[in-house]
């Protein structure tokens, strides 16, 4: 297969699922805006949003105060944040458009559909609701990958798309993980700060030993149904929710479709399938890393701090992404 | 004034035989479907992605071409008559190329002026007496033709560079048996979706000597090209890589292309990129579409291109009046289809008849394409003719001057209803082992009353060509 195929399923596939964890955030977010809580909590939430792209810096170009109808315009609508929504299903089409050959045309035709019907919502955004929209977003990006799975010959095309999805879910869960707790650590600090009381530096002790209240849960509820994880969470633990289960789903829970484990477990086999004369690299360190989340557990993690952890993690998958490319996107050296 | 020949309804307003079946269907149907028919193909071809992209515009925006709805028909007899003349026409094309740029007979004969070769911006001396295989050099042709009378065709000009439509041909066909699937069953229309495998066979036929089992691309300029659906469907109906050209180099005069497994042979080259663009060492440098080295690749003969570099010397409009004459030069056989009466503005007289005639005549650019550059004298104004006369005796060799031909009408589906509009054919000849064509080709319509010009660019559209079988 050409490099340049390679390359523009992959990005199809990585832009499609960022477009869809987008609208997941988006939508936890904005439920979680409407419950009853202090100002503060509200804009930090939204604040926070943003800093998990790394996207402060170009909102504050373009707004001056962080809203939720500003922040939900950035990241739905705006065409020059290449995070937003409206970007991410462009690109995912446009790449599609380039190997649209290469694709089953019931592939092509739903990824042309959800750019056509995203057209038509463009024209008449002011009467958009956010969660129908987003719902929308979320339900054509399965829609794609169904088609995808139920027509695509499994071959190199298929493996492409699905290692692109992959390495997108596994970073994208662990930015939610991250944003969404220390995001309730930071508003733990903020309310203590305000009753007078002092925090100490270790915040996973703060907020685990917290008491669940029902701020606490509502919390993280959201953050379980932004991964679709809320059912699965009540069925595995039977329990309340608490931080420390939840970073535990979504760390270490095998069978959990967007755990970080789960990611990198189906990419070892993927990268086996599609040997080349310089995937051993990619092969090492992804063997690495599922060892280490092998041998580690929740408690290891928070020792340790989830904030580190979870830092570490993403620049090993993110290395391994660049390693990805190095090996078959970017084309080999004349042998 | 004379009306011009209906392709459906005869002078005295009656459906022709081969028309009738269709003409009573027409009548029964209803504006209404047929304006709701006409809206569901352009949302099939949105949604299909049979678009072309608009220069310059906002985010992916695109454009269709229009469908109409009422095929064009011809009858097996008118047929045979056209892929007669179309398969002779191409066959004395492919000699003259390779004449030209080996042992010029025709020009030692006398037929053709010597400097109507070399001073032709489209001979490119760097094909001189390099082979290609089979001495074919336009593997595909698209050859435009009008008709003017009952049985009365003309070419109105040769496409041997990168001819583009087919893939409306092949779509238009499967429209109109998704929209209308009654109609085919009253009428037996020649199939014309195995173009596709034809042309892989013809790719396949033209391969390198030394080559077994020859890897076959098609080379296209990128997605922004208005012909991009039509490159990305061949090169898929045919499973075969689509390529541009940042995925191709070219190394000890082999070209490569870059794949996840490293880099791999490539032996035949459809490519949809002009020779200007091709390869940066030999025509323009500034060129990033195409591949360096191609050129020396070609030469060395360890490539086929499709079609090869050098073709537009035998499309070329000043080129275009002796082609009757190369017919009979290099077959020995009378041309069956005729040539449209050309007055070269190079000479003297002609230039002379056309200048006092530019009302009634259509004068074009030799090397101009798509519509652009050209005056229809009866459809423009006073000021338009004296524009236009102001460049041709500035330049008159770079124009030609032809009458206007009462090109042939067809119904078509306008906004007042139906009515007659122009309309063109360009049928695809494919040249490698053997000629081989599907029965059909491409039925463009000027949508705007009156016009001549069909263009997609200028607003035309297509229809699907039935012919029928026997």
């Amino acid at each position: 297969m050409l490099s340049r195929t390679a390359d523009c399923l992959y990005w199809m596939a990585r832009y499609t699922e960022r477009a869809e964890n987008t609208a997941r955030m988006l939508d936890v977010n904005h439920q979680t805006s409407l419950l009853p809580q202090p100002a503060e909590f509200l804009e930090q939430s939204w604040k926070k949003l943003l800093t998990i792209s790394k996207l402060e810096e170009s909102f504050l170009m373009k707004y001056d105060v962080v809203t939720r109808e500003n922040v939900l315009d950035f990241m739905i609508y705006e065409t020059s944040n290449p995070s937003s929504i409206v970007s991410c299903l462009f690109a995912a089409r446009e790449n599609a458009r380039v190997i649209r050959g290469k694709i089953t045309s019931e592939a092509w035709e739903t990824q042309n559909t959800t750019w056509l019907e995203l057209q038509r919502i463009l024209e008449a955004r002011t009467q958009a609701d956010p969660s129908r929209l987003l719902e929308w977003v979320k339900h054509r990006c399965h829609l794609f990958r169904g088609v995808m799975h139920g027509t695509m010959l499994k071959n190199e095309a298929f493996y492409f798309m699905n290692v692109g999805t992959l390495l997108e879910r596994a970073d994208n869960t662990a930015r939610i993980l991250e944003t969404k707790y220390e995001g309730q650590a930071a508003l733990k600090r903020l309310s203590a700060n305000k009753k007078g009381k002092a925090v100490d530096g270790d915040v996973a002790e703060a907020i685990d030993g917290a008491d669940g209240n029902f701020f606490d849960f509502y919390h993280w509820a959201a953050l379980l149904r932004s991964v679709s994880a809320f059912e699965i969470y009540r069925q595995i633990y039977s329990d309340q929710v608490t931080p420390k289960q939840v970073a535990q789903l979504l760390i270490f829970n095998k069978q959990m479709p967007r755990s970080l484990v789960c990611c990198v477990n189906e990419l070892i086999p993927l990268i086996a399938e599609m040997k080349n004369q310089q995937s051993k690299e990619i092969e090492r360190l992804l063997g690495k890393l599922k060892a280490s989340l092998d041998y580690s557990d929740i408690d290891e993690v928070f020792s340790q701090g989830l904030e580190e952890f979870i830092e570490e993690f993403l620049e090993r998958i993110n290395h391994i992404a660049d390693e990805f490319s190095n090996a078959y996107l970017i084309p080999l050296a004349v042998a | 004034m004379k009306l011009p020949f209906d392709e459906m309804l005869d002078a005295s307003g009656k459906a022709r035989p081969h028309y009738q079946v269709f003409h009573n269907w027409l009548k029964q149907q209803s504006d209404t479907l047929m304006g709701l028919k006409r809206a569901e193909a352009d949302l099939i071809f949105r949604r299909v992605g049979i678009t072309f992209a608009v220069y310059g515009d906002d985010l992916g925006s695109e454009r269709t071409i229009p469908f109409d709805q009422v095929p064009r028909i011809f009858t097996a007899k008118e047929w045979e008559q056209l892929e007669a003349g179309l398969r002779q026409r191409v066959k004395a094309l492919n000699r003259f190329i390779y004449d030209v740029y080996h042992e010029e007979e025709i020009i030692k004969a006398g037929i053709i002026p010597a400097e109507q070769i070399y001073n032709n911006a489209q001979y490119r001396p760097e094909m001189r007496n390099v082979s290609v295989p089979r001495d074919i050099y336009a593997q595909i042709a698209g050859i435009d033709i009008v008709r003017a009378g009952e049985g009365e065709f003309y070419v109105l000009e040769d496409n041997l560079r990168v001819p583009s439509g087919v893939s409306y041909m092949v779509e238009d066909r499967k429209m109109m048996m998704r929209l209308f699937p009654d109609l085919f069953q009253k009428y037996r229309v020649a199939p014309v979706e195995h173009y596709p495998d034809f042309l892989l066979e013809c790719l396949k036929s033209v391969k390198p000597d030394d080559v077994k089992k020859p890897n076959v691309v098609v080379l296209t300029p990128g997605m922004y090209n208005s012909a991009y659906f039509e490159h990305s469907y061949l090169a898929q109906q045919m499973g075969v890589e689509l390529v541009e050209g940042k995925d191709l180099f070219v190394k000890n005069e082999q070209v490569f292309m870059r794949t996840t497994q490293g880099p791999e042979r490539v032996d035949v080259i459809y490519r949809r990129v002009d020779d200007d663009f091709l390869d940066p060492l030999a025509f323009r440098s500034d060129s990033t579409l195409g591949v360096a080295g191609l050129l020396s690749a070609h030469r060395a003969g360890n490539v086929t291109l499709a079609n090869a570099i050098g073709t537009g010397i035998a499309d070329d409009k000043s080129i275009y009046p002796y082609v009757p004459d190369m017919i009979e030069f290099y077959l020995g056989e009378k041309p069956i289809l005729n040539n449209v009466p050309t007055f070269q503005c190079r000479k003297p007289d002609d230039l002379a008849y056309t200048l006092a005639n530019l009302d009634k005549l259509v004068v074009k650019l030799t090397h101009g394409a798509g519509g652009y550059g050209m005056l229809v004298g009866p459809a423009s104004t006073k000021a338009e003719i004296e524009e236009f006369r102001g460049h041709l005796i500035a330049n008159p060799d770079k124009y030609i001057a032809q009458p206007t031909l009462a090109l042939s009408t067809c119904p078509t589906f306008v906004e007042s209803g139906v009515a007659p509009r122009h309309i063109d054919l360009r049928p695809f000849v494919l040249s490698g082992k053997t000629i081989k064509m599907v029965p059909g080709g491409l039925t463009r319509v000027a949508l705007k009353e009156g016009s001549l010009v069909v263009n997609s660019s200028q607003g035309g559209g297509t229809k699907d060509t039935w012919v029928l079988e026997e």
